[in-house]
């Protein structure tokens, strides 16, 4: 078997905020069409490099590779553009607007000729590809013209991931997606992450506290630890214990760090 | 192909209709009502519409702004302001183009379409100064809207009395009065009239069929979201006050035209009856919500007061209670509306 390249490669992430060094050269590698799960404990680093793979913050050190070719992000525009989508903890979502608007907000397709030219929307193609991102995820929804608000933290929490599917050609990032939601919307929410997935073929990157969830939904896992990698384990070949170790740093990391098989490029 | 069909089936949110159709009914039954009490043929005859039309049209213009810009999370508290700026300003560059004053025998005026051409374009580009300069304030110097505005609303009216001495700009050229002020467009429908209507249809348009209308909402939503969604917040505000501002630099021409002459204590209240007509229609003060149908219900409520009670013959100061009223409600009869629906 040949190794193949990953799909996303951060290597040697450093990001320091003032006296805080919050990446100390963190590693991460996610590989095609699985989903992976990044875990840590608060302050380990997790939503910093989240961050810096999503385009929000710009690194201070590292590289980062999508599928082999270096690429450096600007914005959160730059990393969409290279297929890279995120669900925000908080969802970004504007409330007062209805699934489909959301769907497509800052991407809003335009009529064809010179209607469109002017910047008339085609309300007609935003609702249809709504509808069917959300019926290819199987998400039922009260009504397509309800307004986001009025819906309930899974639904909402569903029209975000649907944004991202609609829009993400390589990875989707998902920012502790069931940290608000009830019990049976975390189930819905979770065999999401691994429809969108399966369906779309694309990758996943799960950060999560909640172990439980994690084992469940992730192909691999990698442990975030002030700042660093500390391990990457496959969910089959792992337990809560062992993770949960790993996490504090009692756990047995030298077997997965890759460093020393790193080429040189 | 099923579930969508369900989704279609389902999906009529009946909700904002119903809203436009409360403050609908509360216009018709005005309407209904003065018709009713009034002498026949004195209310609605087509001069009186004309009357009401006439005195709603500068209202109109500014409200179908402040739309926008409720809609989208800001606020501009300094429009009256800056009409009577833009107005003094254009009335003096009309006066100095035309070089005419009556008391110098027949009124002959040089380069009479040169003059208005440009007080228009004068009292537009005073307009967008002004936004340019809340923009700056608010977007720039993080200062907030109500207070920039404020500030704002005081500094373009004490410059307009700078510039005209305290005194109203009078001694503008008749034909602009007669054919455009107190002019109709092929003899039927007044200017003024035309010229909201006009500018409240391209503004309607650009709210519900645009990208521009949509990310309009969606940065009075959720400012944050909109900035992650690659939508340039600041720069899209900043088009909504320049926007505002040459709509209050439009209505300065309507003004003058108008009533011939740059008034400076007029329009001290438009902004808050600009807000009033918004709020009244149905559009958030807190952003992401509104519709320009509304609005449009929105000013003729109080202006279809201020007639009935004159024709009714009832003083007319009772007009400012009953809009206060009217206000009350329809945000009230909102909010219950809100709260009666699912929330979180």
């Amino acid at each position: 078997m040949n190794t193949p390249v990953p799909l996303l490669a951060a290597r040697g992430i450093r990001k320091r905020y003032g006296q805080v060094e919050a990446l100390r050269g963190a590693d991460l590698e996610v590989g095609e069409g699985e989903v992976h799960a990044l875990i840590g404990d608060n302050g380990a680093g997790k939503s910093t490099l989240v961050k810096a793979l999503s385009g929000v913050v710009t690194p201070d050190e590292g590289t980062i590779e999508l599928r082999g070719e270096r690429v450096a992000f600007g914005g959160p525009r730059d990393a969409q553009g290279a297929g890279i989508e995120t669900v925000y903890q908080d969802l970004a979502l504007a409330p007062s607007l209805d699934a489909g608007a959301n769907i497509f907000l800052g991407r809003e397709p335009l009529r064809g000729g010179f209607r469109g030219r002017i910047g008339f929307l085609d309300r007609p193609r935003m609702r249809r590809e709504a509808a069917h991102a959300l019926e290819d995820l199987g998400v039922e929804l009260p009504s397509l013209e309800a307004e986001v608000g009025t819906m309930s933290g899974g639904q909402r929490q569903a029209v975000a991931v649907a944004r991202a599917a609609v829009w993400g050609t390589a990875l989707i990032i998902m920012d502790e997606p069931t940290a608000a939601l009830g019990v049976r919307q975390t189930e819905v929410v979770l065999s999401l992450i691994r429809r969108v997935c399966e369906q779309k073929g694309v990758s996943v990157l799960l950060i999560s506290h909640n172990m439980a969830h994690v084992l469940r939904v992730a192909d691999t896992i990698t442990v975030l630890r002030l700042g660093r990698r500390a391990a990457v384990r496959r969910a089959l070949d792992t337990s809560l214990e062992e993770l949960t170790l790993l996490m504090a740093g009692l756990g047995n990391e030298a077997d997965v760090d890759p460093e020393d098989e790193e080429d040189e490029e | 192909m099923k579930a969508i069909a369900a989704l279609r089936a389902r999906a009529f949110s009946q909700s904002r209709r119903s809203e436009d159709l409360t403050i609908g009914f509360i216009l018709l039954a005005l309407v209904v009502g003065f018709w009713i009490l009034s002498p026949p043929g004195s209310f609605l005859s087509t001069e009186n519409i004309k009357n009401i039309g006439v005195d709603a049209s500068e209202l109109m213009i500014l409200s179908a702004g402040m739309t926008l810009l409720l809609i989208a999370g800001g606020l501009d508290l300094s429009i009256g302001s800056v009409v009577v700026f833009a107005a003094v300003l254009s009335a003096k560059t009309i006066d100095a183009v035309a070089g005419t004053s009556p008391t110098t025998g027949p009124l002959v005026y040089h380069d009479l379409g040169l003059a208005i051409a440009a007080g228009v374009a004068v009292a537009i580009a005073s307009g967008v100064a002004w936004g340019l300069f809340n923009s700056f304030v608010i977007l720039r110097m993080k200062v907030p809207p109500f207070i920039a505005t404020l500030a704002s609303l005081g500094m373009a009216l004490g410059l307009a009395e700078v510039i005209s001495h305290g005194t109203n700009v009078s001694s503008l050229p008749l034909p602009l009065q007669e054919d455009y002020g107190l002019g109709e467009a092929l003899g039927i429908v007044p200017w003024p009239i035309v010229t909201a209507a006009a500018v409240t249809a391209v503004l309607w348009i650009l709210l519900s069929k645009t990208r521009f209308g949509l990310r309009t909402y969606a940065i009075g939503a959720n400012p944050e979201s909109a900035r992650r969604a690659g939508i340039r917040v600041d720069r899209h505000m900043l088009t909504l006050y320049v926007l505002m501002g040459a709509l209050a630099g439009i209505v300065s021409v309507v003004d003058v035209a108008r009533f011939g002459t740059a008034t400076l204590a007029a329009h001290s209240q438009d902004a808050l009856s600009a807000i009033s007509a918004v709020v009244i229609g149905g559009t958030s003060l807190f952003g992401g919500r509104g519709r320009m149908f509304g609005t449009v219900i929105g000013v003729l409520i109080p202006a279809v007061l201020l007639n009935g009670f004159v024709i009714l013959q009832i003083e007319s100061f009772w007009q400012n209670v009953a809009v206060g009223a009217v206000l009350i409600v329809a945000v009230y009869i909102d909010q219950m509306r809100r709260q009666a629906g699912p929330s979180t």
